[in-house]
């Protein structure tokens, strides 16, 4: 299982890789893994505002459809549109190609709740 | 409850899950790339949940003649036949594989989740003479499917598998049949046998080159093929003929149980019927229970969805008042709080290319 350090995961296993004022957000390794074959990926609007916690996305596998939540407040700036092409790359390369959107932070200090490699690491018990 | 084959699903990766309160591998590597090795080549899948009825003595064939929509007297030993138990109000108990293993001699192969109710029905028509025993707990069965289905055959068995569709053999007296029958729409066949021999014939389709497949695939590709799911598709409360199975169904042959309610049905106009929706916008996966519009307004609701791994678009099959069911009927499906374009299309999904 995958689980880089210089990212900060949410209790409902989206990450978060902080650059400046930016956030840029998808969901983890582990959870591509329990999801399975992903088949179809929304992300948000560009300029939709969220709220920690509030639903920005969704996937589907061919079993089941998920919340993507976003794990901290703001407003969303960029948007993958090669997920929607291809949602496969959400399973293949979830760290990378497989990036859900591009938040900007509206409260740093909201990242603190975040998990670290090894407390995400002891949730999920990898 | 488990298959005597639940230890090789945890050895094999199987994910398990709650299904007609058995505890099945929904997938193992996952449902698109064992949907695939099924379409391209081979896989087998537990199907040891369903039921194995044996029904026996003289009398046999005109008994199930009375209770099963499907001809048995026209069918020759050694040769199997979909068909369907119905109420007394023409709607579907159940859907089923008669194995005719003699004249009087059957094997009838029933969904796992009606077990207890087709065997009560069957019970309550009891007549003299004919012998009828659930012996489900007994037997494990096991799906092989693909277009190399045929090479593993001739691993496991040592000679060729019989070409024709519906051929049933016994490969050990009263305790191992094939059938060349299946699920999926390709080639293949379904193997019953004893529960003790599950594990090594598990073991030996593995090593034959079988893909351990769940049954995730099995609903995708038995949707691509619009074959009904019982509790999904089929209900007590819609015939076979609404639900477009009247080719299993022989109005002929004499009385069965439910055939009054069928042939007023035929006499008249069919109150809905199963139809294939093809979605034609790009949508997320449509599932069971999602609603559906006809200009503007509700109408019914999906019985089966998915979004199809063999075509990549999604797929569906509903109730439709005749009037929406011709060819090419633009419909609209709620996916959460949204509305995507379908169209009633010829069945099945999927034809080998």
């Amino acid at each position: 299982m995958n689980i880089p350090e210089n990212l900060r995961d949410a209790t409902s296993h989206e990450w978060i890789l902080v650059e400046g004022d930016t956030g840029t957000v998808g969901i983890t390794d582990h959870a591509q893994a329990e999801l399975t074959d992903i088949v179809f990926a929304e992300p948000p609007a560009i300029g939709k505002s969220v709220k920690a916690g509030d639903v920005a996305a969704v996937v589907e596998s061919v079993k089941a459809a998920s919340d993507i939540y976003a794990p901290v407040g703001g407003e969303v700036v960029e948007r993958n549109e090669a997920i929607e092409a291809d949602p496969s790359l959400l399973n293949t390369d979830p760290f990378g190609a497989g990036w859900i959107f591009k938040i900007r932070i509206a409260d740093a200090a909201e990242l603190a709740a975040l998990k670290d490699a090894a407390a995400y690491r002891e949730q999920i018990g990898a | 409850m488990r298959t005597p084959l639940f230890d090789q699903h945890l050895a094999t990766g199987g994910r398990m899950v709650e299904f007609a309160g058995w505890e099945m591998p929904v997938q193992y590597t996952g449902i698109l790339q064992e949907h695939k090795a099924v379409r391209e080549a081979c896989g087998v899948f537990d199907i040891s949940h369903m039921g194995e009825f044996f029904v026996s003595g003289p009398g046999s064939t005109a008994w199930l003649d009375g209770l099963l929509t499907n001809n048995l007297t026209a069918l020759p030993v050694g040769h199997a036949q979909y068909t369907i138990l119905l109420n007394e109000r023409g709607g579907v108990i159940d859907d089923l594989i008669a194995y005719r293993l003699g004249e009087e001699n059957y094997l009838l192969i029933v969904n796992a989740a009606k077990i207890p109710e087709d065997a009560a029905w069957l019970r309550q028509h009891a007549v003299p003479e004919v012998h009828f025993e659930d012996r489900s707990a007994e037997f494990a069965a096991l799906a092989i499917q693909g277009p190399q289905a045929a090479s593993v055959f001739e691993k496991l068995f040592h000679r060729s598998m019989p070409a024709e569709r519906n051929r049933v053999e016994e490969i050990q007296p009263g305790r191992s049949f094939i059938a060349t029958t299946g699920y999926t729409g390709e080639a293949g066949f379904e193997w019953v046998m004893h529960a003790t021999e599950a594990a090594a014939a598990w073991q030996a389709a593995l090593d034959a080159g079988a893909t351990p497949c769940g049954l995730g695939a099995r609903d995708t590709l038995r949707l691509e093929m619009c074959y009904p799911l019982n509790g999904s598709d089929l209900s007590p409360d819609r015939t076979p003929l609404e639900a477009g199975l009247g080719f299993f169904v022989d109005l002929k042959k004499s009385a069965f149980i439910g055939r009054d309610v069928l042939l007023a049905q035929k006499a008249s106009i069919l109150p809905h019927k199963l139809c294939a929706l093809r979605v034609l916008d790009k949508a997320p996966p449509v599932r069971p229970h999602y609603k559906v519009y006809v200009n503007g307004e509700p109408v019914t609701e999906t019985t089966s969805g998915a979004l199809s791994p063999s075509l990549g678009y999604g797929i569906a099959m509903a109730y439709l008042p005749p009037a929406y069911c011709d060819i090419g009927q633009m419909v609209d499906i709620e996916v959460r709080d949204r509305r995507f374009r379908a169209q009633v299309v010829k069945k099945p999904f999927y034809k080998k290319p």
